[in-house]
């Protein structure tokens, strides 16, 4: 795993609608300050950067890191771009701690952005080319199926994705961040909303963002205030076209998560992971993603979500933050969930900070479900 | 101004007519020293504000402070040229009179450095763009006189610009899809077999995903095949008759890899999943090298297939 890397500032955005007061390098920019301000640092302290984007087509920004470089303070500085669809946020925090971890650098800021409001991202995922033809189903399209294969095997009641859209709605409440603030959610109203891509309703899915989160990491040497320190990081991926390949249980998730495990002395995660935030665009990901990361057996992820485990007094909270269900800037998205991690181990969650968490973990997907980042996070030195 | 009298049939009771009251020319109005300064400063492009005894600035300038009854001093202030805006009416439909040809909004506009508001016309183009707060700034007539109507309207900031983005280009299949097109064009599904791990691929490729070896072994497909879990979709599509419309994960008969089409012929929430399918091709005139020869995949109407 290298040298000893640490979350030393955390910064974002309020997450919202449509930010019309400023450009997209003003709103990467409020994050990246925020957490320099955290890390009590200023831009001459920062070695390089490091941007995640998911793609470009979707605000039509090419190269968006050339343009935002003066805006991150990376003149003169190792800067790069990273890009793994929607599991981006993630593997730009991942990316920086191997410079972190490898020797290369003291301190390096990353970002993560999307402006919703001006990004046409549904148009920029079905392009038409000749000779195909293809579906507008958008991301919901994509993954309904396969939540649908998830109910078939797992026998799992209708009603347990209306059970996770409540419980990160309820969370969000708690979080100044959060963009979705629904007082008084309940699995009423979530049930009378439309079925948009049958068995997804409206309200089981996440919402469009504009915002952008950064991190300041930093080597052992280098630390400055509350450190957050880096457990283990992992990345896979898989084809998205590969005959036999689970879309419902990911080969590259499940490898990811032991691999990360491995690094972090994780042996049952339900019992040794304080808190998790996980990536869940759509409610039903919750179960699905528990038995992919090993919190429950194959088939038994819906009943951990029904017990209430997972909610913020349940012995295994996930995403305490309202998670990507209440905020949804798609390219920060994963880096949002790995900087949640940090801060609850930090104990900055605020109200929705979880009593004593000493291990949290982070996770992204992306694709269609083929490409994975994770990382845990802990508040004594490993 | 002559009169024009309208008279029908002799009755006085239908007698109509138009009449204008104008004095030719106009009257005539002195400014006085307050309100004369204004106007010259508009006439040069610039708005002023007067101070009052209590160091509050009007805009537009008044000869005497409403709240005190003081004069006010002789002290004037640029403001603007920017403001915002407090409140506002629509007006739908322009009088002549009015300063704009085109719908607008009378609006209060409190001007950067200003105490007070300012009523002028805001060309926003859509009521749905005006709101407490909007930032706005004059909009000059080229040819001054020292008048209100100096400023023709004020127009919002400028906070948003569209920025097109158009690439064109030729595309080539490539020889994998151009082979697997050259059935699709007579109605057949060609597919490939992996010599490593035996995995049979639809479309047909050149190469093992999994295995990363070199496929040669072309199989052809049948255009039957199994739904193993779909979605209702509910958002409309160009290509779908209607919505809901199925879109559907289906297994072709002999491969390994399930390939995503629409389902028809069967109302949306009769759609299983194990339930056999079809493809539906577009008439032999009309078909081209295109997956757009298929038109979706219909129920069968043989038994469910085990999953």
């Amino acid at each position: 795993m290298g040298n000893r890397c640490a979350v030393i500032g955390v910064g974002q955005t309020h997450y919202t609608t449509k930010r019309r007061d400023v450009s997209i390098a003003g709103l990467v920019r409020e994050a990246a300050v925020r957490a320099l301000e955290d890390a009590g640092l200023t831009w001459k302290d920062i070695d390089a950067v490091v941007v995640g984007k998911a793609p470009d087509l979707f605000e039509g920004v090419m190269m968006p890191e050339a343009y935002l470089a003066d805006a991150l303070g990376a003149a003169g500085k190792p800067m790069m771009r990273v890009h793994t669809a929607g599991s981006v946020g993630g593997s730009t925090a991942l990316v920086g701690a191997s410079l972190i971890q490898g020797g290369v650098h003291d301190r390096v800021l990353v970002v993560a952005f999307e402006k919703q409001s001006e990004s046409n991202a549904t148009w920029a995922l079905s392009t038409h080319l000749p000779f195909n033809a293809s579906l507008v189903v958008g991301a919901g399209g994509y993954f309904a199926p396969h939540i649908r294969e998830y109910m078939r095997r797992s026998g799992a009641p209708d009603h347990i994705g209306t059970l996770v859209a409540v419980k990160d709605r309820q969370n969000a409440l708690k979080n100044p961040y959060a963009h979705l603030k629904i007082p008084g959610i309940s699995r009423e109203m979530v049930e009378s909303t439309p079925m948009l891509w049958e068995p997804i309703r409206y309200l089981e899915t996440c919402p469009s963002s504009d915002g952008a989160c950064a991190m300041v990491l930093s080597s052992e040497r280098a630390v400055t205030g509350t450190p957050a320190w880096v457990l283990g990081t992992a990345m896979r991926s898989e084809p998205i076209f590969r005959a036999g390949r689970d879309t419902v249980n990911p080969q590259g998730g499940k490898d990811c998560a032991a691999d990360v495990y491995r690094q972090a002395g994780i042996a049952d995660p339900r019992r040794d992971i304080d808190v998790a935030e996980v990536y869940v665009p759509f409610s039903w990901y919750e179960p699905m993603w528990l038995e992919n990361l090993g919190f429950a057996a194959e088939g038994e992820g819906w009943k951990l979500t029904e017990s209430g485990a997972t909610a913020l007094d349940g012995d295994i909270p996930w995403n305490a933050s309202g998670g990507v269900l209440s905020s949804n800037p798609i390219g920060a998205s994963g880096l949002i969930r790995f900087a949640e991690a940090a801060l609850q181990v930090r104990g900055m969650a605020g109200e929705h900070q979880v009593d004593g968490a000493r291990r949290a973990l982070g996770h992204a997907y992306g694709g269609g479900a083929q490409f994975f980042a994770m990382w845990m996070v802990g508040s004594d030195k490993p | 101004m002559p009169s024009e009298v309208t008279a029908s049939s002799g009755s006085t009771e239908d007698l109509v007519a138009d009449h204008v009251l104008e004095f030719p020319g106009g009257y005539t109005r002195t400014t006085g020293p307050v309100i004369g300064r204004f106007l010259t400063e508009l006439r040069d492009g610039r708005i002023v504000g007067v101070r009052t005894a209590d160091g509050r600035t009007l805009v537009p300038p008044l000869e005497y402070d409403p709240q005190t009854g003081e004069a006010v001093t002789g002290e004037f202030t640029e403001v603007g040229p920017a403001g915002t805006v407090e409140s506002w009416s629509w007006v739908n439909e322009p009088r002549a009179a009015h300063p704009l040809d085109r719908p607008f909004a009378w609006a209060l506009i409190r001007l950067d450095g200003a105490d007070t508001s300012l009523v002028h016309a805001v060309d926003a183009g859509d009521a749905r763009a005006m709101r407490p707060g909007l930032r706005v700034r004059p909009r000059w007539k080229t040819s001054r006189s020292g008048h209100i109507t100096d400023i023709e309207s004020f127009v919002p900031e400028v906070t948003k610009i569209v920025s097109p983005v158009r690439m064109e280009y030729r595309v080539r299949p490539g020889r994998a899809l151009a082979r697997f097109l050259e059935g699709v064009a007579r109605g057949v599904f060609l597919g490939c077999r992996c010599g490593s791990c035996h995995k049979v691929y639809v479309p047909y490729r050149l190469s093992c995903p999994q295995c990363g070896v070199a496929i040669s072994e072309e199989v052809e497909l049948p255009d039957t095949g199994t739904i193993t879990t779909f979605a209702i979709n509910n958002l409309p599509d160009p290509r779908a008759p209607q919505v809901p419309f199925v879109s559907a994960y289906i297994l072709l008969d002999g491969s390994d890899i399930p390939m995503i089409a629409l389902v028809g012929d069967v109302p949306a929430h009769e759609v299983r999943q194990g339930m056999r399918v079809r493809a539906v091709w577009v008439p032999e005139e009309e078909r081209t090298a295109s997956m757009s020869n298929i038109k979706w995949f219909a129920p069968t109407g043989e038994p469910d297939a085990e999953l």
